[in-house]
């Protein structure tokens, strides 16, 4: 790595102490040797394995459960259906009023997806708690289905989620959220060339070496320590006690270091019911993921489809830009809603453009929940983005580099969601990668600065 | 049929924090008896080391040695509110409150100095060794140690400080969706040079270039790690990853790790990091959230890189072999 310190040397003064030293990381030694603790190597007598029953429909109706035979099996202390849980119907956004609840902790006479859980057995050991999960039986009444964020948007498509009443999230701005800036159409009609490319991409697994879990050990005076890779300490627990309806007194939760997050840790999963558990039984709990279920149950980045509609003149200035994106949430918000607007927020990217409209969707359809990850909202954005300049400097004959210099957003230029540009640095960055990259541009560019005026 | 050359450029910038939710985070700083420093937070260190960035970033605001620190994380028993290790949130909102609680508690460490040497505490200044000096008159001067000792037994004094760091959440407006979604930006620009053989449309990054800007290196060593961890993470969205192939159709999702690709150390491209500084206005010490962004920029620059190659696009992601085929195949039929 090389710090080019070259660049804005007059906004910044290199006067410290501590900060800017490459010190060795103090938990490095715990790591490479083996010694830091992660929640995972908590171990209490009498603890108690939970294993999930999951759904192997994408879209069905609970007709009955019955687990008199798991609960024979030899090992098994506990087995939790939905009406065990207090508060079952909840989303983890309700805290900063973004709602309906709309999803359950166990599933409550329907299922919307391949994987969601329905019956939580506790047992002794994990063997125990797998084998006694393989003997609860579930009569299902298998419902249509729809996988594809276009069929889902249609008026006739399955309804994914009753409690959002249609297949899309209804932002206070409508079906979508939305950024008007200029005459977008104005633009269109002024422009050289007019180009609309579609862009997708498929969900995408935080993978991290640690698999989501908690271990939870009933305290003698009442509270519960809920020992969780949570990337989130009080996001969960507020969570938590709103779903147990526990006064968030009784709940103690410690993190630490946490084997990769990504995202991937934000939603609020595995500790409710974990300690729901641990209340019941009286006992220890602990409920970690196995790799599949870290893969294929546990909510993966969102998949996207980015529509962008440019107009650019010849001489590659673009004067208009419509953006309409969809972000596929699968069944449950989670985090999505979020995210779809985030990417509103986002668009057009780090160039000034005079006319834009964004338009972002949340869809829901019968998949695993797609929630936050490294990027949320802006990587495949960016992705979509970064393809169509390219393509927009090859359709009007200029080197994409320089396409980009001559759009560039510089301090002071007003965004499409209303902000003066601050603090900009897009123009350098490109300088400094034409020169170690050996993409030669025009002096012209290299002349150009973010901040200071007539450059 | 033949291996092909071509490279890709992309840039892009990435908002810090999440606004649009309101982001608050405190921190509580304290010394003990003998003049080491506690902070303590409730946010998760990840594995990127945030405790190690909040350890210099109180031990600069106070002044003493990053060793004379140390930093406890994520215990809601004791660790004051944080709205969560995310949105390339941790080291600017923490950071921040450490910098206010650092401040409060090294006020009061000056004062009580000022009492030990009986001059005025705004007289003082520390030299980042552990010692208080009089500005001027270096000679006179008392260790952090006994600077603690004496608040602590002594003149009463507590060495502590409460730090909150907030943006207020902003609500977009319904009709024009004018909203404030960050207080500052990192930015990148990515340049990836790559071979595609067109027989088995098997692609590969040779280099990436990428640039990075930042706001502030807090620590050098750190910034490298993350960065070159995502400058590969986006290569791997680029051209591997998914759990679901062939989606919308939800068959063939990989369960571990034999099935869902990802590059494995002979897969990586020769990576190349340049770091730039414009410090933010809000940042501590200038800082930006660079964590989520320097994952991006390498995939469009792939995707660029490969039209550049062999002349089609692939507008859909994960970029495998067979998609790259089928473009081929297309392009030959026309």
């Amino acid at each position: 790595m090389e710090l080019r310190k070259n660049y804005f040397a007059d906004l910044r003064k290199d006067d410290l102490h501590e900060i800017g030293q490459p010190r060795p990381r103090s938990d490095s030694p715990g790591h490479v040797t083996g010694k830091t603790a992660f929640f995972a190597d908590r171990n209490f007598p009498g603890m108690l394995h939970l294993k999930m029953v999951r759904s192997p429909h994408h879209h069905a109706r609970i007709r009955s459960i019955d687990t008199s035979e798991a609960e024979k099996h030899p090992g098994v202390v506990k087995i939790l259906t939905a009406k065990d849980v207090p508060h079952n119907v909840y989303t983890i956004l309700i805290l900063i009023q973004i709602g309906p609840e709309d999803e359950t902790v166990l599933a409550d006479g329907k299922v919307r997806w391949k994987g969601e859980a329905v019956v939580a057995v506790l047992a002794e050991t994990e063997r125990a708690a797998q084998e006694a999960a393989a003997k609860v039986k579930v009569d299902y009444e298998v419902l249509p289905a729809v996988f594809d964020m276009e069929e889902a948007l249609k008026p006739d498509a399955p309804l994914v989620n009753e409690y959002h009443g249609q297949n899309y999230y209804l932002y206070d701005s409508g079906e979508c959220r939305k950024v008007r800036f200029g005459d977008v159409e104005a633009g269109f009609a002024g422009a050289d060339h007019i180009l609309e490319q579609s862009y997708q991409s498929s969900p995408i697994e935080h993978a991290p070496t640690e698999t989501t879990g908690c271990v939870v050990a009933p305290e003698g005076n009442d509270r519960f320590t809920c020992y969780t890779n949570t990337q989130a300490m009080f996001f969960t627990l507020d969570n938590t006690s709103i779903i147990l309806q526990m006064p968030g007194s009784k709940l103690h939760f410690v993190g630490g270091t946490v084997g990769g997050g990504f995202g991937g840790k934000v939603d609020v999963i595995v500790e409710p019911i974990a300690i729901l558990g641990a209340k019941l039984t009286g006992r220890p709990v602990c409920f970690i993921y196995s790799r599949e279920e870290e893969m294929q149950i546990s909510s993966p980045r969102a998949a996207e489809k980015v529509v962008i509609k440019d107009g650019v003149m010849k001489d590659g200035r673009i004067v208009a830009r419509k953006v309409t994106g969809y972000t596929d949430a699968g069944a449950y918000s989670r985090h999505s809603p979020y995210g779809a607007q985030k990417g509103a927020g986002h668009y057009p990217g780090p160039y000034t453009i005079p006319n834009v409209w964004i338009d972002t969707y949340c869809v829901y359809t019968n998949r695993t929940p797609s929630s936050a990850m490294r990027g949320f909202g802006v990587t495949i954005g960016d992705f979509a983005l970064e393809v169509q300049m390219d393509k927009l400097a090859r359709l009007i004959g200029m080197d994409p580099l320089e396409f980009r210099f001559i759009n560039a957003y510089r301090d002071g230029d007003m965004k499409a969601h209303r902000q003066p540009t601050e603090g900009a640095a897009l123009i350098e960055c490109m300088q400094e990668a034409s020169r170690a990259a050996n993409w030669p541009v025009a002096e012209k560019y290299l002349a150009m600065s973010s901040y200071v005026k007539g450059a | 049929m033949a291996i092909r050359r071509g490279r890709g450029v992309a840039a892009i910038n990435y908002p810090t924090g999440m606004n649009l939710g309101g982001d608050p985070t405190q921190a509580l700083v304290h010394s003990t008896p003998t003049g080491n420093f506690m902070v303590t937070l409730s946010s998760v260190d990840l594995g990127q080391g945030m405790k190690q960035i909040m350890a210099q970033i109180c031990a600069e605001t106070i002044g003493v040695p990053t060793d004379r620190v140390v930093v406890d994380t994520a215990d809601t028993d004791t660790g004051p509110h944080c709205m969560g290790t995310f949105a390339s949130r941790g080291t600017h909102r923490a950071g921040n409150a450490v910098i206010q609680a650092a401040r409060e508690a090294r006020q009061v460490m000056l004062e009580v100095a000022a009492e030990e040497l009986e001059v005025n505490a705004s007289d003082l200044e520390t030299d980042g060794q552990g010692n208080i000096l009089v500005k001027g008159a270096p000679q006179k001067s008392i260790s952090i140690f006994d600077v603690a000792l004496s608040a602590h037994f002594k003149r009463g004094r507590s060495i502590s400080g409460r730090g909150m760091f907030l943006i207020p959440r902003s609500y977009p407006e319904k009709e024009t969706g004018a909203m404030k979604p960050s207080t500052c930006y990192a930015h990148a620009c990515t340049v990836a040079e790559v071979e595609v053989d067109d027989e088995t449309g098997e692609v590969t990054v040779l280099t990436v270039k990428n640039v990075f800007e930042i706001g502030r290196a807090l620590n050098p060593k750190m910034v490298e790690q993350q960065l070159v961890g995502g400058s590969w993470m986006g290569i791997s969205h680029a051209l591997y990853e998914t759990t679901e192939p062939y989606y919308p159709n939800r068959d063939h999702g990989g369960t571990d790790f034999n099935q869902y690709l990802m590059p494995g150390p002979g897969d990586l491209a020769e990576t190349e990091i340049i770091v730039l500084e414009r410090p933010s206005a809000d940042g501590p010490y200038g800082a930006k959230g660079p964590g989520e962004m320097c994952a991006n920029p390498q995939i469009p620059a792939v995707a660029n890189a490969v039209f550049d190659a062999v002349g089609v696009r692939i507008d859909t992601l994960p970029i495998t072999p067979e998609r790259v085929l089928r473009a081929l195949k297309a392009q030959a039929a026309n």
